[in-house]
């Protein structure tokens, strides 16, 4: 069954996600694997029953060579299945699913994406991913890089340290109920304020809560999302959008990417009761609210604290996208949207609009 | 303006006439704890014991050497390990005859084989010495040649090579079953 606009129904029908300051002992395949089996399970499904499958992840992130290829011997690639990868979020990976069922090709789908970032330190392996003749050889720290579109957000009098404070606050208090929260706890902007600066203007809270983690969700189109959950989560827009990605040819203050991929979903045609935002950054989550024209009186926004709380590379994206599905499947959201970022100041911007029936 | 810049560049006059760049190096270089996971941690942990541990699927029973976590055939974690053998045949082999940059230690010709140890259903790389290359052949029996007590290690490098232990060859219907 195909849309007004001429594409396939596709919902999100199930996921599974693990998140930890320090996944000690075990190795990326030996995490995934369970929550691959995990999302599969929840709804019946074997991975014969999967059309295709689509991963997320960076060999950098864990200094693996090749654990992509190590991991989908959890997917249970026997007999051969078709599957594909990229090195970003795994919310591009289910973009790249979705179209991969809009094209007739595959009716189901599973998509997964994961990093164990504490083997090393990601602060400094994030410099890989800038321009390689002028900036990463520099070697421009991630707390740095976030720094710099702080100052300039402050500087613009968008933001003030106040703000962000704020908003670190209500995510940890908010995350107080999250298993996978790994930086929570009831406190407020005053206290956080009364830290000291990491890497000025930016405090402890306003960082990225870096975590170790994975995410398995599972897509199915019409009448297979029916029979696998009572009330599936459509996909009724997404899209991804790209700045510049030469910083200093941005203006660090705007995020048009976000502006453009919300127009381009339908944003604004009706209420969003829900919304999951990767801001990795406490400024970021404020740039996104006002660049989305989100109103936390009617929008409920990353109940759970968001990316603010937990932030595992190549995964939190993916993450907003299935706690979005997972609010309207539960009947607790008609209509929420899921944000997910990619590249240094918020470079790369995906939204995906998820209504219920 | 310098005649080897591209006449569309415009050059200020304070670099007109210097050399050309015509590359740059940026060395990059970060450090990782490595993390090798619940299997393979008790493969190397097992290999400084001189024992070898295999991973088996939780459906079809095979056996995987070195273990890596997770059976593909199944799309499971593997949670039992077993111990195999430090003999077994060779599955199939290459000589090679040039030089590896970094092993000046191995003499070309050499010999690597993927020797399937028993108990194992899969194969693992491993040099085959004590024997002249072409003397070697798939089927031939081998045991594991491991460093002297003193120098074993959490790691795979205890077993150098294999050395043919001169028994009648696995049968032929065998070899790859």
């Amino acid at each position: 069954m195909s849309t007004a606009n001429g594409l396939r129904e596709v919902a999100v029908v199930s996921s599974a996600q693990i998140q930890k300051r320090v996944i000690e002992d075990q190795s990326e395949p030996e995490f995934v694997t369970p929550l691959i089996n995990e999302a599969r399970d929840a709804v019946g499904f074997t991975q014969a029953d999967i059309g295709f499958t689509c991963s997320g992840s960076s060999d950098f992130v864990a200094g693996q060579a090749f654990s992509f290829v190590m991991t989908i011997d959890g997917v249970g690639p026997v007999p051969p299945i078709s599957e594909s990868h990229v090195e970003m979020d795994g919310a591009w990976a289910l973009y790249e699913a979705w179209i991969k069922i809009q094209t007739g090709a595959a009716d189901t789908a599973l998509v997964y994406s994961y990093s164990k970032s504490s083997p090393g330190s990601l602060r400094d392996v994030l410099a890989t991913q800038l321009d390689p003749y002028y900036q990463a050889p520099l070697w421009p720290d991630a707390f740095a890089i976030g720094g710099l579109q702080a100052r300039a957000l402050l500087d613009a009098g968008r933001i003030s340290e106040a703000d962000m404070a704020e908003a670190a606050a209500t995510a940890q208090t908010n995350a107080v109920d999250n298993p996978h929260a790994v930086r929570s706890g009831a406190t407020t902007a005053e206290a956080l304020l009364a830290t000291d600066y990491v890497a000025d203007p930016l405090r402890r809270h306003d960082l990225p809560a870096g975590a170790d983690g994975g995410i398995a969700v599972v897509l199915a189109a019409g009448d297979h999302a029916r029979q696998a959950v009572e009330r599936p989560a459509w996909i009724r827009g997404l899209d991804h959008r790209i700045d510049s990605h030469q910083i200093g040819a941005r203006d660090l203050t705007q995020a048009p990417s976000v502006a453009l991929a919300a127009e381009k979903v339908g944003l604004g045609a009706d209420k969003v009761d829900h919304a999951e935002l990767h801001g990795a950054f406490s400024f970021q989550q404020l740039l996104l609210e006002q660049t989305l024209g989100l109103d936390p009186a009617s929008t409920t926004i990353n109940p759970g604290g968001g990316a603010l709380v937990g932030n595992t590379m190549m995964a939190a994206g993916l993450m907003r996208i299935a706690d979005a599905a997972a609010a309207v499947r539960s009947g607790r959201a008609d209509r929420a949207v899921a944000h997910a970022t990619s590249g240094p100041c918020m470079q790369q911007n995906l939204l995906c609009v998820l209504e219920g029936d | 303006m310098s005649a080897d810049v591209a006449p569309e560049v415009s050059v200020p006059d304070v670099i007109a006439g210097v050399e050309p760049v015509q590359s740059v190096r940026t060395p990059i270089r970060l450090d990782y704890t490595y993390v090798p996971g619940r299997s393979l941690t008790a493969y190397l942990k097992a290999m400084k014991d001189k024992r070898i541990l295999g991973g088996v699927c939780p459906e079809t029973g095979q056996v995987a050497v070195p273990p890596r976590g997770v059976s593909p055939l199944a799309g499971k974690v593997t949670e039992e390990l077993v111990e195999v053998a430090d003999h077994g045949h060779i599955m199939s082999f290459c000589v090679t005859h040039i030089p590896l940059p970094g092993r000046e230690d191995l003499k070309p010709p050499f010999v690597a084989a993927w020797v399937r140890p028993e108990g194992a259903s899969i194969g693992f790389i491993g040099l085959i010495t004590g024997i002249e290359p072409d003397e070697c052949r798939i089927g031939m029996r081998v045991r594991a040649v491991w460093k002297p007590d003193e120098e074993l290690e959490e790691s795979a490098e205890n077993i150098p090579s294999w050395e043919p232990t001169g028994e009648p060859d696995v049968p032929e219907n065998e070899v790859r079953v």
